[in-house]
């Protein structure tokens, strides 16, 4: 009661008072977050200039020709102005105008396939996901981890993103830009993290009953920590082939971090092949790469627990 | 025989489904009952349930539109609670699937059984008066109509008590909507739901579309026009283009589900893609036809309180016109994140912006409406003014997330929430609610409580920015939609926030219902006896209030725009015609309501797989249309002596109310016009 009361009083107060680190999109902790970050403010700025007159116009106009204050002018018949018409118009029009040329320089510098430019070679990871978690493979380093996306900071993150299940979105909200996950087909994303820390990543795109809980950890490491971590990883004894592949394609949510200390090869594309029709080229490459895994499930078996209400 | 209908799809182990269902059955019974000891079912089946009286179905349209307004407010303050507290080791008090049902019945409700009738009924009541027609083009196809739309939202009311509704969602994106991932009945329901209604509102597109093109009074021409007529010609427009569209796609997932072939299926060729592409070629033209008409509501309210002409009408005409165009050209930004070219972005980026020029200047036009005027702070009004300034605001934020970089950060976070909320309640609902005080006495005949209806815009206004601009904060915080559950506790205070904001929205509701109450009881001392309580400018208010059922005795000839305010101005508002002549009306028909009780019982087959039943209740729907046609009998004549009895009448009660005071009439408007006798 006493909590609830404490609650009721600084309710208002709280939210101002629970500090700025908590706001991820306007505290970037990369090049592309900061760079996204820039453009809400450069376009939130250019539309005050229409704003801000308008919504005291909105209140000003109103109030002055209120019917009770009789010493405003009226002008009962009064009903074009070509002046005005002109004015609401092009402010507007040249507003957008120049909002157009930001979003047309923005959106190509800002495309999520673009590569990062950088001095350091980039970290690949294949991310993938599944019901509901995500599993990250790092085809060159032959290792993989579920609901733990580890990489060196200062260095471009450069990832193919799909869905073995249906889709969702893949997004590190510190990181910048987010890219849906979609079952046959692979997304791209490039981030980049400026320094170590840990940031919250997360399914945006409602994907069913584990939604909620399909969040995973993302960590920016100094390189020598990233060396530590991926010869933590190798040490592990599980290893990820299509038989604990199969096991993981069981829907669970809210899963603890595991690692793999070796993948089967091209198992992200064998991943994307089985969702693909049999008679598609992309399927029968990836089916003689790995012949083993290739199956075409119209629909994912053992997801029968979407009943209505069994709790 | 029943398919796979079986006792247990009734989820009698959930208290709150059962408590809702409960709830529900009571208050169904509770009415039934008073219906029944008023002696009133043979009044309700003869004046209402088989009336094919524009003005009769306009009203059950709004009836409806209020009553799942309860519905869609109860699922979204049970989605605000949840949010409240479900943080860290609280789980809440609603397991994943029973939430998922919420929110997707939410937008469901809001959109396609809140907004879209409480639109058709606003037309129903006022386009054929303010276009001095007697009913509209197709009568019989409007109670049609109307019966569709009443079976998909009894549907989706039947889905809380039998199976359950879908989890995928409003928008019901596959693969998630297909049967291996929703196994459940719950989106066929949603499928039937909308395919029935949509039908409905297809053909009142068709039906308004004709009456206004071709049922106008003479020498009212497009420019003439009404500017709420204008944005109905418009939306008809965009509803005969984009619902089709819906038809088919869900025609498609139909198919997928029910005969296992792979449109949008993960696997075998189908492609998800495509029906995000699909169902927003309807879905964004579907926000401006929600939101068009309430433009066409706030150009008709601004200049009757303000005591002036709207300013720059061809102007309004022209940016009515554009918007509905543009409306087809942005469907793209819903889905920025899919992994577009960068060049395809831009392109929908940039079309997105463009809206925005038409929109504002519509906001600086009624704005310069009331300059130099005498603005009346009616509840109208109020509602108009509260959505200026928070139109503006979602304006703002829509082209924000218009910008595609910006997008990928903000994309499916309470941001977008928050914004689509802060265009669809002050755009569309503000509006509704305003014309519904503002035509309320005319299809009554008596007026609205204004103490209450301000009451009630306070509420909602305080309540909408209280529940909403910490939904903006959040998304900024990274919060995605349709949570229910997280784990960060700096989300919770916000969340606290939000739903104090809902129970300020809920005291606007009540108020709303108290303020009919109050209304209804004191309507002796409010009624309208002139017809033209505001002093109107437009043909509707020409005519009694409530209008006899013919509309008008003799169809009137316009000379301008604004042409009830030219006629008052230059004398035949009121004059009496020399002779009356006899007036053909359309039949009342019980088989509007007939195909309406076939149709929900085929949408009921098909969701449960009933095969004989679907195939029963097709037959007969197809046999009452044409046992329909086949009926000649389906007009009747009223006497030009009866017609002349009931002009007399209003005109005695008119004269009455020149000789009382604007205090006892209870006006506190500006100076009434005398009406001339």
């Amino acid at each position: 009661m006493r909590r609830l009361f404490l609650r009721g009083t600084g309710l208002l107060l709280l939210p101002l008072l629970s500090g700025c680190s908590d706001l991820r999109l306007l505290e970037p902790g990369g090049p592309i977050g900061a760079a996204d970050r820039n453009v809400i403010l450069v376009a939130f700025g250019l539309m005050l200039i229409v704003l801000i007159p308008a919504v005291i116009m909105s209140f000003a106009i109103p109030w002055h020709y209120r019917a009770t204050n009789t010493k405003a002018v009226y002008t009962p018949d009064w009903k074009e102005s070509n002046r005005i018409e002109a004015v609401v118009w092009t402010v507007p029009a040249l507003i957008v105008a120049a909002l157009g040329v930001l979003v047309w320089i923005s959106t190509e510098r800002l495309d999520p396939y673009k590569p990062i430019a950088s001095a350091q070679a980039p970290v690949e990871v294949e991310a993938v996901s599944m019901d509901w978690k995500w599993l990250f493979i790092y085809p060159h380093l032959g290792i993989a981890t579920v609901n733990q996306l580890a990489f060196p900071a200062k260095t471009p993150l450069s990832l193919r993103i799909t869905s073995d299940t249906v889709m969702t979105a893949f997004f590190i909200p510190r990181l910048g830009s987010q890219i849906y996950a979609m079952a046959g087909m692979d997304t791209r994303l490039h981030l980049e993290a400026d320094k170590p820390g840990k940031y919250l990543g997360e399914n945006t795109q409602y994907s069913g009953r584990g939604f909620s809980r399909m969040h995973f950890d993302a960590l920016a490491m100094s390189r020598t920590d990233f060396n530590r971590w991926v010869k933590k990883v190798r040490q592990s004894p599980q290893v990820l082939d299509h038989a604990s592949l199969a096991q993981l394609e069981k829907p669970s949510a809210g899963v603890p971090v595991e690692h793999f200390s070796a993948v089967s090869t091209n198992l992200f594309d064998s991943i994307i092949a089985k969702y693909k029709h049999p008679s598609s080229g992309h399927a029968k490459a990836a089916a003689a790469s790995a012949p083993a895994a290739v199956h075409t499930p119209s629909h994912p078996a053992g997801r029968q627990d979407t009943t209505p209400e069994a709790s | 025989m029943l398919g796979k209908l079986t006792l247990s799809a009734i989820p009698y182990h959930n208290p709150i489904i059962m408590g809702a269902v409960g709830f529900t059955i009571l208050v169904g019974l509770v009415i039934l009952g008073l219906i029944t000891r008023h002696g009133a079912w043979r009044y309700l089946w003869t004046e209402w349930l088989t009336s094919v009286d524009h003005k009769r179905i306009g009203v059950m349209y709004i009836v409806l539109a209020l009553i799942m307004l309860l519905r869609g407010f109860a699922d979204a303050i049970m989605m605000r609670v949840q949010q409240m507290v479900a943080e860290g080791a609280s789980q809440g008090y609603l397991p994943p699937g029973h939430f998922d049902q919420i929110f997707g019945a939410h937008g469901t409700i809001m959109i396609l059984f809140m907004a879209m009738p409480f639109l058709v009924g606003l037309w129903n009541v006022v386009i054929p008066q303010q276009l001095g027609a007697r009913d509209v083009a197709f009568p019989f196809l409007n109670s049609v109509s109307f019966w569709l739309t009443a079976v998909g939202a009894m549907l989706v009311m039947v889905s809380l008590g039998i199976g359950d509704f879908s989890t995928a969602g409003w928008t019901g994106y596959p693969p998630l909507s297909e049967l291996g991932y929703s196994p459940t009945s719950g989106v066929d329901y949603w499928i039937w739901a909308i395919q029935i209604s949509g039908v409905g509102t297809l053909l009142t597109g068709v039906n308004f579309l004709a009456t206004i093109v071709k049922m106008r009074a003479p020498g009212m021409t497009f420019m003439r026009m009404p500017v709420f007529a204008w944005a109905a010609l418009v939306t008809c427009v965009l509803i005969i283009l984009a619902f089709p569209v819906l038809t088919v796609t869900l025609a498609l997932l139909t198919l997928d589900r029910y005969l296992d072939m792979h449109f949008f299926s993960n696997g075998l060729g189908g492609n998800m893609m495509m029906y995000l592409n699909l169902f927003w070629i309807w879905g964004h033209p579907e926000v401006y036809i929600v939101i068009l008409p309430a433009f066409g509501v706030f150009s008709e309210v601004v200049p009757t309180f303000s005591g002036k002409p709207l300013f720059g009408y061809k102007t309004m005409v022209y940016a009515t016109a554009a918007i509905g165009i543009l409306s087809f050209s942005v469907w793209l930004h819903h889905f920025f994140t899919m992994g577009s070219s960068a060049n395809v972005n831009a392109f929908f980026g940039i079309t997105t912006m463009i809206i925005a020029v038409p929109t504002g200047v519509k906001i600086f036009n009624w704005l310069f409406t009331m300059y130099r005027g005498r603005v009346q702070f009616t509840p109208p009004i109020l509602w108009t003014i509260g959505f200026f300034s928070a139109f503006l605001v979602g304006g703002v934020t829509g082209v924000l997330l218009a910008v595609p970089p910006a997008d990928y950060l903000l994309h499916n976070s309470l941001f977008l929430v928050a914004h689509f909320h802060n265009m669809l309640i002050p755009g569309a609902l503000f509006a509704y609610l305003a014309g519904y005080m503002y035509w309320f006495p005319k299809a009554f005949g008596f007026r609205l409580n204004e103490k209450w209806g301000k009451r009630a815009f306070w509420a909602w206004l305080v309540g909408f920015y209280v529940a909403f601009i910490p939904l903006y904060v959040l998304g900024f915080m990274g919060m995605p939609r349709r949570m229910e559950h997280y784990s960060d506790p700096a989300w919770l205070p916000w969340l606290e926030v939000a739903a104090i904001g809902a129970v300020i929205i809920l005291f606007g509701i009540i108020f709303l219902v108290v303020q009919l109450v109050v209304s209804i009881r004191e309507r002796q001392a409010t009624r309208d006896l002139t017809g033209d309580p505001w002093n109107g400018r437009t043909l509707e208010w020409a005519t009694a209030s409530p209008p006899a059922v013919y509309n008008v005795a003799r169809i009137p000839v316009v000379n301008a725009l604004d042409s009830f305010w030219d006629m008052k101005q230059q004398g035949p508002a009121y004059e009496k015609p020399p002779e009356y002549a006899d007036i053909h009306m359309p039949r009342n028909s019980p088989a509007g309501f007939v195909i309406g009780v076939f149709a929900f019982l085929f949408g009921f087959a098909m969701i449960w797989h009933i095969w004989w039943l679907a195939i029963a209740s097709a037959v007969g729907m197809l046999a009452t249309v044409v046992a329909r046609s086949l009926n000649d009998d389906i007009e009747y004549v009223i006497p030009a002596a009866e017609v002349e009895r009931t002009e007399n009448e209003r005109r005695r009660l008119m004269a009455q109310a020149a000789t009382q005071s604007p205090a006892d009439t209870g006006a506190d408007v500006i100076p009434q016009p005398l009406p001339q006798v």
